[in-house]
């Protein structure tokens, strides 16, 4: 379970710049939630899953995971529990690595790195069975420098890197903004079997409306730091795009990117 | 102009490149692992070139000498890696101020500006005077060099230290502590670049204070050359790590041709600084310039 508590953060305070980017955040996730966020530019999506992350740290606020604090751990440290996916697919796998040399470093993470060796045979044996459930070929291809790969294929292996140790939660920050849609909807698609194979609990910032209808089991729009609409359970199966905009006077989802 | 004149040379040449290509691996884990231009090593070469002839002078074994200067340099990284990440202090910067600083350290251990050992009163493990024992020594060290290197940047730990130079903002999300690998890093590299030194003042016969002076553009001069003349061939880590040894044996038998042609020894610095920037200069124009369009991707379009 994920409680997030009277969160607060500004940037630049105290200048001109100053900015509320979360403004009292209270939010609860129980285990196996799959939330989908959306919220206009600077509502504070990313904000949130950055100061769960340990990007930075909170001005005020608890942040709690299954009972265990981490509002003052540093980011290293919290990555035990979390798997990632960023926006930009440069951002989550080590170019100058090989494939199965970046599902190593996952494999480790939240364990210490010393001196132990290299790939056993059985974890390249892990790897290779993982790779072919993504159905991209890429199980063929262990050895390959991850900057051969396209943006989907490296958006797709980083996935992949975050559920590699389940993750007590995952937090996906618009990880397929970047992507053409029809890739995009692949690694949506991919997602969506991971968590429910898995069941991950899960934060999906997304920007696109009905995705954010179509996945998970749960839907949040934040603004100005807050969450305004909070949707679950029979209420979210039959939410349409239509209702959202109905309900909460969004135009469309230009208006949402626009705000 | 005689042709046995550059022959007779190329010896010492290949020498001096083989103590300068350990300390070229050693600005290899900085500059191309880490991705951090380190200038610590203007100083730490000296720091080990002057602990290793005081230990000797001090009637040490000559194990123990290179040791200390092994040490000293580990310690020299050390310093540059905190000023960075727990001072916050950018790279560059922190690799100056800390080769600054070690001036005056290098002129306390060695009592003044310069110190000699004589290879007749000592157990010196190299001279120039014995070049092809010095080769096949140095040789020695530097396989044994690059195969721990080899070792250790396979495990999990020298994994994390390459996935910190490849990308350090995926590093922290699996858990990588960043600062730490970092500050391993420098060390290593200072630790190998004062083993260097520690050779080289044998070598030569005496440690000076001035001995480091620019010792950063030789390091990158061999990276580079090593790179841009093995890549096509050489992608394993230790053959990389070779090439970078080779690089620094090519810098300094292409700087004994030159002299050979009777350049004056005082445009040494200058024809150095030229080499480097055309070296570095030949990857950039050739994705520049040279990068033709596929012959696929040609007939795609047509």
């Amino acid at each position: 379970m994920l409680e997030l508590k009277g969160l607060y953060k500004t940037f630049n305070a105290g200048t001109v710049n100053e900015k509320r980017a979360i403004d009292g955040l209270d939010l609860t996730l129980n285990n196996g939630d799959f939330v989908t966020v959306i919220g206009g530019n600077g509502a504070g999506k990313s904000t949130t899953l950055n100061l769960i992350a340990g990007v930075y740290p909170a001005d005020a606020g608890l942040i709690r995971l299954n009972g265990f604090n981490l509002t003052n751990l540093p980011e290293h440290k919290r990555a035990k529990y979390l798997g990632r996916v960023f926006q930009d697919p440069m951002m989550g796998t080590a170019a100058t690595m090989g494939i199965e040399e970046n599902l190593a470093l996952a494999y480790r993470r939240g364990k210490r790195r010393g001196l132990g060796g290299g790939i056993s045979s059985e974890e390249r044996k892990l790897y290779r069975e993982k790779l072919a459930t993504l159905g991209l070929g890429l199980e063929d291809r262990m050895t390959s420098k991850v900057g051969l790969l396209s943006g989907g294929q490296r958006q797709a292996l980083t996935l992949l890197m975050a559920t590699l140790q389940k993750p007590d939660l995952l937090l996906l920050d618009e990880h397929t903004a970047a992507l053409d849609p029809k890739t995009a909807d692949k690694v949506l698609q991919l997602t969506e079997e991971i968590v429910t194979r898995d069941q991950l609990t899960t934060l999906m910032v997304t920007h696109n409306m009905r995705h954010a209808i179509q996945y998970g089991n749960r839907l949040i729009m934040m603004q100005a730091g807050r969450v305004v609409v909070d949707i679950q359970g029979e209420e979210k199966k039959n939410l349409k795009v239509r209702d959202l905009l109905e309900k909460f006077n969004i135009d469309n989802d230009r208006m949402l990117l626009s705000e | 102009m005689e042709i046995s004149n550059l022959l007779n040379a190329l010896p010492g040449a290949v020498s001096q490149g083989l103590i300068w290509g350990i300390m070229a691996i050693g600005v290899f884990i900085t500059f191309k692992v880490l991705d951090i231009a380190d200038l610590t090593v203007d100083g730490s070469i000296a720091t080990g070139g002057a602990a290793c002839i005081m230990l000797l002078r001090a009637d040490l074994p000559v194990w123990v000498a290179l040791a200390g200067a092994l040490i000293a340099g580990l310690g020299a990284g050390l310093i540059t890696g905190l000023l960075h990440t727990f001072m916050g202090i950018p790279a560059l910067l922190a690799g100056i101020l800390t080769q600054f600083s070690l001036w005056s350290i290098n002129l306390q251990i060695l009592g003044g500006s310069n110190q000699s050992i004589s290879v007749d009163r000592y157990p010196l493990l190299v001279s120039s005077r014995y070049i092809t024992n010095a080769i096949w020594i140095v040789a020695i060290f530097v396989v044994v060099i690059i195969a721990i290197a080899y070792w250790f940047f396979g495990t999990s730990l020298g994994c994390a230290i390459r996935a910190t130079g490849a990308n350090p903002h995926m590093s922290r999300a699996q858990g990588i502590n960043i600062d730490f690998t970092k500050v391993l890093g420098l060390m290593l590299s200072n630790g190998l670049v004062a083993l260097s030194g520690g050779l080289l003042s044998q070598y030569q016969g005496f440690a000076d204070i001035k001995m480091g002076i620019g010792s950063i553009v030789i390091g990158l001069a061999a990276v580079i050359i090593g790179e841009v003349i093995f890549s096509r061939i050489f992608h394993n880590f230790a053959l990389r790590l070779l090439a970078v040894v080779f690089g620094a044996i090519i810098y300094y038998v292409v700087l004994q041709v030159i002299f050979w042609f009777g350049i004056d020894s005082d445009y040494l610095k200058l024809l150095t600084a030229v080499i480097v920037a055309i070296f570095l200069a030949i990857p950039y124009w050739k994705s520049k310039y040279f990068n033709k369009p596929s012959k696929k991707g040609v007939s795609k379009n047509a």
